[in-house]
């Protein structure tokens, strides 16, 4: 699909959770695409943190042998919405970090499809999401194991972190595998911070307050391990930490 | 000059009473020992003075009299206002859920209403409760974790926050008291330590952040016979001084070879039935608990 003209609905899968009165706004959303010649490395790295909706759609395609290296931080006071489809040729390597702040009445979104077309690539999802208020965080990451992708490793690893009940996290990692020899592997989970971490910090001296961003600043720094940019996306996501508690 | 006194305290877990009258005092410079049966409530009664969210007291009063603040922030009785005991940004909370009778943390010239207080208040005031199992906070450094602690603590009581320099400095020097590996503080907290390393972690953190009253909870568990002598050690270097006291929690006798206790009470359900020196120990160590509280 290159470029998708007809409004969606939430008969769409990869729009099941979107906020579409904002969407219908920003349509149609131009795609953009991203190449990757064989034996090179790419990197990018996408800061939302302000007012306004942004809808983005990547399309990344990864010749034999290259890499790329996707980070997102996902924290504007709007609609955000980053989807992303990569196709990976042979030992070609995909790696995202995403990481995404609710603080307030927003949808927040990572959509993925990760095609191995090819054998030997890999590719490495990290999501971690955290909702307060009425926030929605949404993944919705599907990897897609081609027939004759022989080799493939390929990882999912997605958690969300409830700051409040009326905060709500959807997470729908998906894998579809058409080969024999693959190495697939994803991890789900939503969950509210620890309540023994959070009285063995306030036993500490820790105010709450201080104690909650100390904790989801680790979380959410998982996203960013190893990337180019980690100290200023650290920066940034800490900054939009400290606007949200 | 009593550091903690407890009036008959009474406290639920889930509705379920487990402390049932607890009367205790703990007095300046005295090391005090808790023994006695599993679920008597010895545990309960440190997280009720923690302040630990589901443990309800129902009943009875804590006083204590909190950490040295500057002069100006003790407010004699029933003078003017009701200001925090520590800074005017965290009075302690009138709506305190363990304490509906009382609406300002002071019951008088330098002692508190323990009960009033948040647990980071508590913290604050120079209560350190070591925990029986210490938690593991994945992705938060020790030498972070602590210098935000104990800093927030000093800000609490109007002192100047120490420099990463100056943290740094006294954490070595805490460490090597406890024979504790600098390099582990700068891992996560608690991650990957095994049962021994997380019980000298809680003293070395115990060291850094100097308070008043230590609570400790089986703090022997866990141990071997060495590390038990370094950590009574460091128990006796940090916290015995005529302006400390300690309250020991434990099932057994061996702690207090190393760490005297001058008072020791037996805990069987939910009320301290007996109190001696430390001779009760070794009568219950022989004995056992049935023979000696009944």
């Amino acid at each position: 699909m290159s470029q998708a003209l007809a409004l969606p609905t939430r008969r769409d899968e990869a729009f099941r959770y979107a906020d579409l009165p904002a969407l219908t706004l920003l349509w149609p959303v131009a795609v953009e695409a991203i190449a990757v010649a064989a034996g090179e490395t790419g990197t990018l790295a996408i800061v939302n943190t302000g007012a306004a909706p942004v809808v983005r759609e990547l399309a990344i395609t990864l010749a034999a042998g290259s890499k790329f290296d996707l980070r997102i931080l996902n924290a504007g006071s709007g609609y955000g919405r980053i989807a992303v489809r990569v196709q990976l040729g042979e030992g070609a390597e995909f790696t995202l970090g995403a990481a995404q702040l609710a603080a307030g009445g927003q949808t927040l979104e990572v959509v993925t499809e990760v095609a191995h077309a090819a054998p030997n690539a890999i590719s490495q999802q990290t999501v971690r999401s955290v909702a307060a208020s009425k926030g929605v965080v949404n993944y919705l990451g599907k990897v897609l194991v081609q027939k004759g992708a022989d080799g493939t490793d390929g990882s999912q690893s997605v958690r969300a972190m409830l700051l409040d009940r009326t905060a709500t996290a959807n997470a729908k990692p998906e894998l579809e595998i058409h080969a024999d020899d693959v190495k697939c592997a994803h991890g789900c989970a939503v969950g509210e911070l620890d309540a023994n971490a959070l009285f063995y910090m306030a036993q500490r001296g820790l105010p709450p307050e201080t104690a909650k961003q100390l904790m989801l600043q680790a979380f959410v720094a998982e996203a960013f391990v190893g990337a180019a940019d980690e100290k200023m996306l650290l920066q940034a996501a800490l900054k939009a930490l400290e606007n949200m508690l | 000059m009593s550091l903690l006194s407890i009036e008959n305290l009474h406290a639920t877990v889930a509705d379920k009473p487990i402390l049932k009258g607890l009367s205790l005092t703990i007095g300046a410079g005295e090391v005090h020992a808790i023994m006695g049966p599993n679920g008597a409530g010895k545990s309960t009664l440190g997280y009720v003075l923690g302040g630990r969210p589901g443990y309800e007291v129902t009943e009875g009063t804590v006083r204590f009299n909190p950490n040295p603040a500057h002069a100006e922030l003790v407010v004699p009785k029933g003078a003017n206002g009701q200001p925090s005991p520590f800074s005017s940004g965290t009075a302690p909370s009138p709506e305190g859920k363990n304490s509906p009778s009382t609406s300002s943390g002071w019951t008088g010239v330098g002692e508190i209403d323990l009960l009033a207080l948040e647990p980071h208040e508590r913290a604050a005031a120079g209560l350190f409760l070591g925990f029986q199992y210490p938690v593991e906070i994945p992705g938060v450094s020790f030498v972070q974790f602590l210098r935000e602690s104990l800093n927030a603590q000093r800000r609490s009581r109007d002192l100047a926050p120490l420099s990463g320099g100056e943290f740094l400095k006294l954490a070595r020097e805490k460490a090597a008291l406890l024979k504790f590996d600098m390099e582990m503080l700068k891992r996560p907290v608690n991650v990957g330590f095994s049962g021994g390393e997380k019980k000298r972690a809680e003293m070395v953190q115990m060291g850094i952040l100097g308070p008043k009253l230590a609570v400790l909870d089986e703090t022997d568990s866990g141990l071997d016979i060495d590390a038990l002598r370094v950590v009574g050690d460091g128990i006796n270097s940090v916290m015995r001084a005529p302006d400390k006291a300690v309250l020991l929690i434990t099932h057994y006798q061996r702690l207090l070879d190393y760490v005297k206790p001058d008072f020791v009470h037996v805990l069987a359900n939910g009320r301290i039935v007996r109190t001696g020196g430390p001779e009760l120990a070794l009568e219950l160590e022989a004995h056992g608990y049935e023979a000696v509280a009944a």
